[in-house]
């Protein structure tokens, strides 16, 4: 599912709303996400999960292709973990 | 630099301030926005979010492992995980870096 999917299901089920409004609400909810870890903050979304950031050393990487040494600098990068609920649900039937 | 915590309750906020919508319709919709992401998910789908990220299911095999409490070895049932992969664009932004 991408984007424009996930936004004209949401068309669908909201017939007194106009695509234009469905696209603005998507496009608010992921940046102001993406937004909240900009700003070395994190999202919260019980059942569904959390965004944090995780600071990444500097460290020693090699070049591929050569073979070098290159250092790395430290990192800071995007991180989720899925929620109980949703991780629950994802393994429903088959084990357990 | 310590940020806030963003809740479902923030991004309805957000969503009437910037949309004009019912507060009562911004709940749902951010509710149904994350709603169809995990049903999405459930039926095995991947799904990307241009800009944000994307969103794929793995099975994991089953393994052994051990009660890090106990140290005694336990068996790991073979199960389903999220993988998310964030964006060049959040990645960037997150970073901070001019790269990119």
């Amino acid at each position: 599912m991408i984007k424009s999917e996930l936004i004209a299901k949401l068309a669908n089920e909201n017939p007194h709303l106009t695509q234009k409004d469905v696209e603005r609400v998507v496009s608010v909810i992921f940046d102001r996400m993406t937004d909240a870890l900009v700003k070395g903050g994190r999202v919260e979304l019980r059942g569904f999960g959390a965004f944090s950031v995780r600071a990444r050393p500097a460290r020693a990487g090699r070049n591929p292709r050569t073979g070098e040494s290159v250092a790395v600098r430290a990192k800071a990068v995007p991180f989720f973990k899925s929620g109980k609920e949703l991780r629950e649900r994802l393994n429903l039937g088959g084990d357990a | 630099m310590k940020g806030e915590t963003l809740t479902r309750a923030d991004l309805a906020e957000a969503v009437h301030d910037e949309v004009g919508l019912t507060r009562q319709d911004c709940a749902g919709l951010v509710e149904r926005t994350l709603d169809l992401v995990v049903e999405a998910l459930e039926q095995g789908e991947i799904v990307k979010l241009s800009g944000f990220g994307v969103f794929q299911v793995r099975a994991k095999n089953a393994r052994m492992g051990r009660n890090p409490k106990t140290g005694e070895p336990a068996a790991i049932d073979p199960r389903r995980v999220i993988s998310f992969r964030a964006s060049q664009v959040m990645k960037a932004r997150v970073d901070g870096a001019a790269e990119a």
